[in-house]
C-alpha cells in the first residue's frame, strides 16, 4: 500500500502557475499522479496545464475533493500557503520551497497543532511511491516498486540510494524527504511509525546527516517501540569540518548535539544497522532482507 | 548572518537592557579619545571580530587610564587574532570597542534561540556563565535551564518567567530586573527574525544590577528580506571572499586545505562523498553543494574557483542528476569553466541518475580528458590515486 501517497491520492498544486510549479506539475502528471487543479490567488477561474486554477486551497479542496497538496510558492509567502492547506484539512502537504524563514515555520507548527495534516518539508523533494504516485520533484528514472522504505534529509543522497537499491534488485515502497530545514513537519520517527505499519515495506533506510536531532529522535523512538522490520541508517558528515560558528559555544551545537559519531552511536544502541558509507547501504539491506526470510 | 558585539549591544540597549557605556574606535588615538569621554575607573578594550573565544585568545584587554587604553588599542588594531573559532589563519582586527569595565560578582549565561529539537523558541540559562560555560555544560547537562516560549511570539506565563529568572539570579537576587531582560530576549527573537540572541556573561554586580558584558546575535539569512535595516549591518570584510563569491552563484562552498577539488550536487551527497574521500586517504580542497536552482553558468563560476586555486591537483566530480540539475548541466559548466580558466587538471567524473549516459557522452565529445567512474567508491579511489601521482 505504501505510505502517505498512493494511486488514490488527489493532488492540488499551490503555486502551479510559476516556473517551478509548471515544470514539476507537468512531470507529476506524466508520472501518473492525479493532479486535479492548482491554486494561485487572483488567477481563480483560469486554466493552466489544462487544469482549473483556484484562488485558495479551501476552494480547490471543496471543488475537487483533493486530499493532498504540494507547495511551490516563493519563500516569502510559503508559510501562508502551508497554513492555508492545513486549515483546508488536507491529509498530506509537501512543501518544496527552500529558504523559508524559521520564524514563519514556527507559525506553521502552531497551525499543525491539533490538525490531522501531515506536513512534509519545507525544503523537501517530496514523497514518491514508485509506480503509483509522485508528490514531489525527485528524479524517477531509477525508482522501482519494491520492499524498501526510505526516509531522508537529503534529496541527492536519496536519489543515490534509490538507484543503488534498484540496481541491487530491490525496489522502494515509498521514499520521503523530510527536508533540510531546522524546523519542519514530519520527522524520522513519524515516518518510521508509518513504515512499521505498512505491509509493503519490509525494511527501512534512514538517511541522516550532521546537525539537528532527527536521528536522535529516531533512536529514541526505536528504543521505546520495538522495530518489527530491519532499519538501516546512513549518517553523512562523519568527516565534516566543525561548523564555522559564532558565540562562546554556538548555542545550536551546545544545546542540541548534532555530530555524526554521536548520532551513529545512538542509532546503533537502538538496534539500527549502520551503513558506514553511501556505497554500503544496498549490501546491508540485502543482508538484512535475506536474514529475515531465512 | 552574525552581528558584531557592539551591534548586538546597541540593539539590546535600544530595547532597554543595560549595557556598559562604550564606543567603537578605528585607531589608537580614537580609542584614547573614547576613554577620556567615558571617564570610567577602568576600561575594557575589545577586538571586534565575528568569532567567539576572544577573551581566551587575548582579544580583550583591560586598562585603567586613557593612556593604557591607547596602547591596548594599538596592540589590537591591525593584529591577527586566532581563537578556537577562527581557524589557524585567524581574523584581522580592524576596530576595537572601548567600554566601561564591569566588576561582576557572578557571571550568568542567558540566551533566546529557536530550538530545532523542540521546534519552538526557547529561553536558555546557566546560573554560572562566562567563557568556559561550554565545558561546564559538558560536565553537567543539568546546569542548563530551559523555558519553551509560545509559538505565536507572545510572552510566556508570568510565573514561569519569574521562576526561570529566580533560578538564574537566586530568590534573593534581582529577579524583577532579570524578568525584564528575559522579556526583551523573548520578544526580540521573533521581531528581529533572529535564531540566537546570547548574553554571556550577564554580569550580576555587587550592587544587584544586571549588565550585559558580551552579546551575540545571529539573524536568519532567509528572513533578511524583511529587515533592510539589519541587512545593512553586514560586515562583508568578515566573509571569506571565495565563499562569498560562490554564494552569489547559488553554490554553498566551504574552503578546506586539501588538493582534491570536489564538485557535488546536494548537501547530503556532498557530505557522503567527503566521508568516502577522507576514508580513502584523500584531502578535499573544498566542500561544494550546488543548489538545484543553479544554472550551468553559475556552476561554471563555482568550478572556476577551484581551477583558480593552485593547490587543487584533481577535480572529483560526483553528480546524481535529478529534479532540475541533470548531469549534462554539470558537464556544460565544466567545459565553460575550463575554457575560462585555460587550466587543465585531471578530472575524475562520475555521473548517475538523470541524463548520466548523455553527460558521459558529452565529456567524450568535448574532449575533456577524464577518468570515468561507475560508483562513488571508484571515483574516490581514482581521485586519491591522481592526487598522489601529482604530489610525487
Amino acid at each position: 500500500m505504501a505510505i502517505l501517497v498512493d494511486p488514490d491520492t488527489k493532488v492540488i498544486v499551490q503555486g502551479m502557475t510559476g516556473r517551478a510549479g509548471t515544470f514539476y506539475t507537468a512531470q507529476m502528471i506524466d508520472y501518473g499522479t492525479r493532479v486535479l487543479g492548482g491554486v494561485r490567488p487572483g488567477k481563480g477561474g483560469q486554466r493552466h496545464l489544462m487544469l482549473p486554477v483556484f484562488d485558495s486551497a479551501r476552494q480547490a479542496r471543496a471543488e475537487t475533493e483533493a486530499n493532498a497538496s504540494i507547495v511551490f510558492v516563493p519563500a516569502e509567502r510559503a508559510a501562508a500557503a502551508m497554513i492555508e492547506a492545513i486549515e483546508a484539512e488536507l491529509d498530506v502537504v509537501v512543501c518544496v520551497t527552500e529558504r523559508v524563514p524559521v520564524h514563519d515555520m514556527l507559525k506553521v507548527r502552531a497551525a499543525l497543532r491539533g490538525s490531522k495534516t501531515k506536513l512534509v518539508g519545507p525544503n523537501s523533494q517530496g514523497v514518491l511511491s514508485p509506480g503509483s504516485c509522485k508528490l514531489g520533484v525527485m528524479a524517477t528514472v531509477d525508482a522501482k516498486k519494491g520492499p524498501v522504505g526510505i526516509v531522508s534529509r537529503s534529496a541527492s543522497l536519496t536519489s543515490e540510494i534509490v538507484a543503488q537499491t534498484t540496481a541491487a534488485g530491490m525496489g522502494q515502497s515509498t521514499t520521503i524527504g523530510i527536508g533540510g530545514d531546522p524546523v519542519h513537519g514530519i520527522g524520522f520517527s513519524d515516518c518510521l511509525e508509518l513504515f512499521m505499519a505498512d505491509e509493503d515495506t519490509k525494511a527501512v533506510v534512514l538517511i541522516g546527516e550532521i546537525g539537528g536531532s532527527d536521528e536522535e529522535e529516531a533512536a529514541e523512538y526505536l528504543s521505546r517501540n520495538k522495530a518489527t522490520k530491519p532499519v538501516i541508517a546512513l549518517v553523512a558528515g562523519r568527516h565534516a569540518p566543525p561548523e564555522r560558528r559564532m558565540g562562546h559555544a554556538g548555542a545550536f551545537q551546545m544545546f542540541s548535539r548534532g555530530d555524526a559519531a554521536a548520532k551513529i552511536e545512538r542509532l546503533r544502541e537502538a538496534g539500527v544497522i549502520i551503513a558506514p558509507d553511501a556505497q554500503s547501504v544496498a549490501p546491508k539491506l540485502r543482508e538484512a532482507l535475506t536474514e529475515k526470510v531465512s | 548572518m552574525n552581528l558584531h558585539e557592539f551591534q548586538a549591544k546597541e540593539i539590546l540597549a535600544r530595547r532597554g537592557v543595560r549595557v556598559p557605556a562604550g564606543r567603537i574606535a578605528w585607531s589608537a588615538e580614537e580609542a584614547e579619545a573614547v576613554a577620556r569621554e567615558l571617564a570610567a575607573q577602568r576600561f575594557a578594550v575589545k577586538a571586534q571580530i565575528l568569532a567567539g573565544g576572544r577573551g581566551q585568545a587575548g582579544g580583550v584587554k583591560f586598562a585603567a587610564t586613557s593612556d593604557t587604553v591607547r596602547s591596548a588599542a594599538q596592540s589590537l588594531i591591525g593584529s591577527t587574532l586566532v581563537t578556537r573559532q577562527t581557524g589557524p589563519e585567524g581574523r584581522k582586527v580592524k576596530r576595537v570597542y572601548v567600554e566601561e569595565a564591569v566588576s561582576t560578582s557572578r557571571d550568568i549565561y542567558v540566551a533566546a534561540l529557536v530550538d530545532r529539537r523542540a521546534g519552538c523558541p526557547m529561553l536558555i540559562g546557566v546560573s554560572e556563565g562566562g567563557e568556559d560555560v561550554e565545558e561546564r555544560i559538558a560536565r553537567d547537562e543539568n546546569a542548563v535551564r530551559r523555558l519553551p516560549l509560545p509559538l505565536d511570539g507572545s510572552q510566556p506565563a508570568e510565573d514561569d518567567l519569574r521562576d526561570f529568572a529566580a533560578s538564574l539570579v537566586g530568590q534573593d537576587g534581582p529577579v524583577e530586573k532579570a524578568v525584564d531582560i528575559l522579556r526583551v530576549l523573548a520578544s526580540a527573537l521573533g521581531e528581529l527574525d533572529a535564531t540566537l540572541i546570547e548574553i554571556n556573561p550577564l554580569a550580576l554586580t555587587k550592587g544587584g544590577d544586571l549588565i550585559v558584558v558580551d552579546a551575540k546575535l545571529t539573524l536568519d539569512d532567509n528572513a533578511l528580506f524583511r529587515h533592510p535595516d539589519l541587512q545593512a549591518l553586514r560586515d562583508e570584510d568578515e566573509q571569506d571572499a571565495v565563499e562569498f563569491e560562490a554564494q552569489r552563484h547559488d553554490i554553498n562552498f566551504v574552503r578546506m586545505d586539501g588538493d582534491i577539488g570536489v564538485v557535488v550536487n546536494g548537501a547530503g551527497l556532498a557530505l557522503a562523498t567527503h566521508d568516502m574521500l577522507r576514508d580513502a586517504g584523500g584531502a578535499p580542497a573544498n566542500f561544494m553543494d550546488i543548489r538545484t536552482t543553479a544554472t550551468s553558468l553559475q556552476i561554471a563560476k563555482g568550478i572556476g574557483l577551484l581551477l583558480a586555486n593552485p593547490g587543487v591537483k584533481v577535480l572529483l566530480i560526483n553528480v546524481h542528476g535529478g529534479g532540475m540539475t541533470s548531469c549534462d548541466t554539470i558537464v556544460e559548466a565544466l567545459s565553460i569553466a575550463m575554457r575560462w580558466s585555460g587550466r587543465r587538471v585531471p578530472v575524475v567524473f562520475r555521473a548517475a541518475g538523470q541524463n548520466a549516459g548523455y553527460a558521459e557522452k558529452m565529456m567524450v565529445d568535448r574532449r575533456i580528458p577524464h577518468e570515468a567512474a561507475k560508483t562513488i567508491q571508484d571515483a574516490v579511489r581514482l581521485a586519491v590515486a591522481q592526487a598522489g601521482k601529482r604530489a610525487a
